[in-house]
């Protein structure tokens, strides 16, 4: 499973993108999404997933359940 | 780095030691050191040098707006929002928005890129000659994104090296960035503090992120409020200037602020500024939805005047926005859209540049020379009669805007030691061509300057003058273009005079109110 960026929320600060740390995230058309193929949860790198400890906007980067979780 | 204090938001008064104007006209004497030094300050007794401002500290911030009450007239500071992500959350932000609070744009204006940011400021640079500092406030915080505002100021010191490189952080990340600060020479940092107890700081900030970790409540607030001071500790030690702002906020931080001013004054810095927190509930933020009020404009002053004794303090300010560009107190950056910047052809002349400020550097000695003149007519005055004076001004010091066009005052206390300068209060614009509104006049500009006994304008229309004149406010127009302070100086002689005639009676003033809502100038 991956997380996802809900665009509506997302203010395009920028912050998420260089904390991730599988380069997971880009910037598209102004706001900000994560390549579910890329993204690991954080799994194996830190205890938190980094796009949600950073972004300043509640609930603005969640689980998306189209994909199963992640397993390392 | 205590004996580098000095009174940058004060004129001479006979206990107040130090003065800018004293300093820039390098006079030998003193006027009444050491005698009454009340405040504290190791600053008498020496001449020009050590115990003054020392000189590097003076060629540092004489041409900069934010940091000389006194320069803030004459010369004009831009800034560049390259910096959109930030690393804390503070109480009275909501980041979708501009933040009056900390100066900074929200991240729905423009975006700049380095590149971008730095024809902008070349651009500017040379349609406004008085253009002398650049500044990277925001959106977010400037060390959140190190990459992009070091790669900017490496621009624009390869282009345009005498223009002076500040920043404005919450300091989070600044012990990481103090070799890079002072690699690119950049001599002004700004740090935003708050508080020095971790207590109060749960109260201010819900979390930060830091060293992959989103932290809380006061673990986060310890966290930030170490990093805070050893950035300030190792910025001074090197010899680069440091200004804390701190955002009043009632019923929160505002005795905690007297302790705040200490522990930043003991750490070296030299200039404290103490802001007014500007909330309201259509700005979004947690403040302004709890209903957390900011301070009138006497609590303001009670503070500030309270901290004076302990360092210099910062009146000026005008929160203004992070990618303003102009004098503070205007705005001129719809002239500098990215689009217009893009397509303007360049041409960056460091000589025409000096020039204009030569220009501007004998107007100013003009008028601290008006000033002092002024000054010695209240030798040996001794009332203790103290009165606040409102101003509409457009800049270089001079009475010089219509009341109806003025967006804010400067207010100044006049004494028997002189003229102040103490802060300014916006206003909603009264009159755009025409007869004003008399609702917005009773409700927004008495409302901001009920605490002044007069308001000095270029000019003022008959109703106006009537409605503040039933206020108990003083419309005066007879100083119309005159030189600020020679003027308050003048008006208080004449003040003093008519109270021992008995021609007006004296009496205290009510509060102000300070204007919610961030400065765009119109
Ligand atoms: S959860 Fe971690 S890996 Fe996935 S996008 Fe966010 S930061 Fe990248
Ligand atoms: S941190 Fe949040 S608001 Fe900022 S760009 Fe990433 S998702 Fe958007
Ligand atoms: S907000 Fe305006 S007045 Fe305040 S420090 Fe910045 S530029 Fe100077």
């Amino acid at each position: 499973m991956a997380f996802k960026i809900v665009s509506s929320q997302c203010t395009s600060c920028s912050a998420c993108e260089p904390e991730c740390p599988n380069m997971a995230i880009s910037e598209k058309n102004g706001t900000f999404v994560i390549d579910p193929a890329k993204c690991t949860e954080c799994i194996n790198y830190f205890d938190e997933p980094q796009c949600v400890a950073v972004c300043p906007v509640d609930d603005t980067c969640i689980i998306d359940n189209n994909y199963p979780r992640y397993s390392a | 780095m205590a004996s580098q204090i000095v009174s940058l938001a004060s004129v001479a008064t006979p206990n107040n030691g130090v003065d800018l104007d004293e300093i820039m006209q390098q006079k030998a004497e003193h006027q009444g050191c050491g005698t009454s030094g009340g405040s504290g300050k190791a600053s008498c007794g020496t001449g020009a040098g050590q115990g003054d401002l020392a000189p590097e500290i003076w060629e540092k911030v004489k041409n900069h707006p934010c940091y000389s009450e006194e320069a803030h007239h004459h010369y004009a500071r831009m800034h560049v929002a390259v910096a959109p992500a930030c690393n804390i959350q503070c109480n009275y932000c909501n980041r979708k928005y501009d933040c009056a609070n900390e100066s900074r744009p929200g991240v729905v204006s423009e975006k700049l890129t380095p590149e971008q940011a730095a024809k902008k400021v070349l651009a500017v640079a040379s349609t406004i000659p008085q253009m002398t500092v650049l500044g990277i406030a925001g959106p977010g915080d400037p060390l959140a994104n190190p990459e992009k505002t070091f790669k900017t100021f490496e621009l624009i010191s390869k282009t345009a090296p005498d223009i002076k490189l500040c920043l404005s952080t919450n300091g989070l990340m600044l012990p990481d960035h103090v070799n890079t600060i002072a690699g690119y020479n950049v001599d002004h940092v700004t740090i935003t503090i708050n508080m020095v107890d971790a207590d109060v700081g749960a109260q201010i900030y819900p979390w930060i992120y830091y060293k992959n970790k989103r932290y809380k409540g006061r673990e986060a607030a310890q966290i930030l409020t170490d990093r805070q001071m050893q950035g300030l500790e190792m910025l001074t030690e090197r010899g680069i200037l440091c200004k804390v702002n701190s955002v009043m906020i009632p019923g929160i931080n505002d005795h905690h602020l007297v302790e705040v001013n200490r522990a930043v004054k003991s750490r070296g810095a030299f200039l404290h500024n103490i802001m007014p927190l500007i909330s309201a509930p259509e700005h979004g933020t947690v403040f302004g939805l709890n209903g957390q009020r900011g301070p009138t404009a006497q609590e303001l002053k009670s503070l500030q005047d309270s901290c004076e004794g302990e360092m210099n303090m910062m009146r000026h300010c005008r929160q203004c926005r992070a990618d303003a560009v102009g004098l503070l107190g205007e705005d001129r950056s719809a002239e500098f859209t990215t689009e217009a910047v893009m397509a303007m052809e360049v041409d960056y002349d460091i000589d025409s540049r000096k020039a204009y400020q030569t220009l501007v550097e004998q107007e100013r000695q003009a008028t601290a020379d008006a000033k002092r003149m002024e000054l010695e007519t209240l030798a040996g005055e001794q009332s203790d009669v103290k009165i606040l004076i409102a101003v509409a001004t457009k800049g270089s010091g001079r009475i010089n805007e219509h009341f109806g066009h003025a967006t804010e005052f400067q207010i100044y206390e006049a004494s028997a030691s002189g003229a102040k300068f103490v802060g300014h209060r916006r206003v909603d614009l009264y009159c755009q061509g025409g007869y004003g509104e008399e609702e917005a006049l009773e409700t927004t500009i008495i409302r901001a300057i009920n605490d002044c006994t007069a308001v000095f304008v270029a000019k003022i229309g008959g109703c106006p003058k009537a409605s503040l004149e039933s206020a108990g406010i003083d419309a005066v127009d007879r100083y119309a273009f005159e030189y600020i302070e020679q003027s308050v100086i003048a008006y208080y002689r004449d003040y003093l005079d008519k109270i021992r005639s008995g021609s007006v009676v004296h009496g205290q003033r009510g509060d102000a109110q300070i204007r919610q809502g961030a400065y765009v100038a119109a």
